[in-house]
C-alpha cells in the first residue's frame, strides 16, 4: 500500500466484516519523540486466541480464514520496515484493536496520504456504524464523529452526493490545517 | 473554512431534491473494497464515482461496496445493476473508468462491452 490512509480503510473493512457498529480510528504524530501511532478499535466479534496468532502470518492463512487476508500481514510488514511494529488484541465477542507504531522520519515509512477520502470512503458507504477520528499532531488535534453529522442531517442520508461532497472538503481542510 | 454550520444548509435542499425523486427506481453501483481492490485503487474509483453522482445529481444511484469476489488480478471491480437487469461486473476500472461507466451505462443504458469481465 502506498498511504497509510489505505491501511486505515483495509481494517476498518476488517472491522466491518467482523459486524461492527462502532469503530475509532486514532492518528498520534509525535514528533519530539519522532513517532506516528496509528491504533483502530472496534466492537466487531473479535478473534479466537488462535485466530489472532494466525491472522499476522500471510502463509498460515487457509480457505476458511481466507475474509481475513493478506491485510494485516501487509501492515505488519510496512510498521517493521519503517522502524516500528504492530500489536493485535482481540477480545472473542468484544473486538478487536489494532496498534502500529511507525519511526515517524524513517525513510521507509509510507506517508499517510489523503485521510479525507478514506474517511469518505468509510463514512458515507455504511452509515449503520458510527464512527469517531482523531488525529493529534503535537499538540493539535481534528477530531469528529459521524453520529453528529447523523444528528445534525436528520432524515437526509449520510451517503447523499452533497453530503459526501462536504465531508470530503471539510475533512481535508481541518487535516490541512493539522499541518506543520 | 467548512463548518458543520453548513450542514444545515444542506439537509434543506437535499430535502427538497429528495421530494422530487420518491418512488423512482435505484441503480446500484457495488465497488470491491477488499485488500486486494484497496491496493489496486478502489478508494479513488469510489471517489471518482461519489464526485461524478454529485456533479451530474443522480440521486437515485446507490453505491455500496463489497469484499474480495475472487478476481482480485483484475481489481478495481465495479458492478452496475440497473433495475430489472442483471448485473454487470466492470474489471481494471480506474477513476476515469468509473466516470465513463457512469456516463455511458448508467445514465444511457449503454454498456461498454470491452471492460466487462462478467455477466
Amino acid at each position: 500500500m502506498k498511504e497509510l490512509a489505505l491501511h486505515v480503510l483495509d481494517l476498518v473493512q476488517n472491522s466491518l466484516t467482523a459486524e461492527a457498529t462502532e469503530i475509532s480510528v486514532i492518528i498520534e504524530e509525535d514528533l519530539e519523540k519522532n513517532v506516528l501511532r496509528l491504533l483502530v478499535q472496534d466492537n466487531g466479534r473479535g478473534m479466537s486466541r488462535e485466530l489472532s496468532e494466525k491472522v499476522l502470518d500471510p502463509f498460515v492463512t487457509s480457505r476458511t480464514t481466507r475474509k481475513v487476508g493478506m491485510g494485516l500481514p501487509l501492515l505488519k510488514f510496512a510498521a517493521e520496515q519503517a522502524g516500528g511494529w504492530l500489536q493485535l488484541r482481540s477480545i472473542e465477542g468484544k473486538g478487536t484493536t489494532v496498534e502500529t507504531v511507525f519511526q515517524h522520519d524513517h525513510i521507509d515509512r509510507a506517508p499517510l496520504g489523503d485521510m479525507a477520502s478514506t474517511l469518505v470512503s468509510m463514512i458515507a458507504l455504511n452509515p449503520e456504524c458510527r464512527f469517531r477520528y482523531a488525529h493529534f499532531v503535537c499538540q493539535r488535534v481534528f477530531r469528529m464523529d459521524s453520529e453528529q453529522i447523523i444528528d445534525l442531517l436528520g432524515d437526509v442520508p449520510l451517503g447523499h452526493p452533497q453530503v459526501v461532497a462536504w465531508l470530503g472538503d471539510y475533512i481535508r481542510e481541518n487535516e490541512k490545517s493539522l499541518e506543520v | 473554512m467548512k463548518s458543520l454550520e453548513e450542514l444545515k444548509k444542506i439537509r434543506e435542499s437535499a430535502q427538497q431534491m429528495m421530494r422530487l425523486r420518491e418512488g423512482g427506481d435505484v441503480t446500484r453501483l457495488v465497488v470491491g473494497m477488499g485488500t486486494c481492490g484497496i491496493a489496486a485503487g478502489a478508494r479513488e474509483t469510489l471517489t471518482a464515482i461519489m464526485d461524478e453522482l454529485q456533479k451530474r445529481s443522480l440521486e437515485t444511484v446507490v453505491v455500496t461496496q463489497t469484499g474480495c469476489v475472487g478476481m482480485c488480478e483484475k481489481e478495481p471491480l465495479v458492478d452496475v445493476i440497473r433495475p430489472g437487469q442483471p448485473r454487470v461486473t466492470y474489471g481494471y476500472v480506474d477513476a476515469e473508468k468509473a466516470r465513463k461507466i457512469i456516463a455511458n451505462h448508467v445514465v444511457n443504458n449503454q454498456v461498454i462491452g470491452e471492460w466487462v469481465v462478467q455477466r
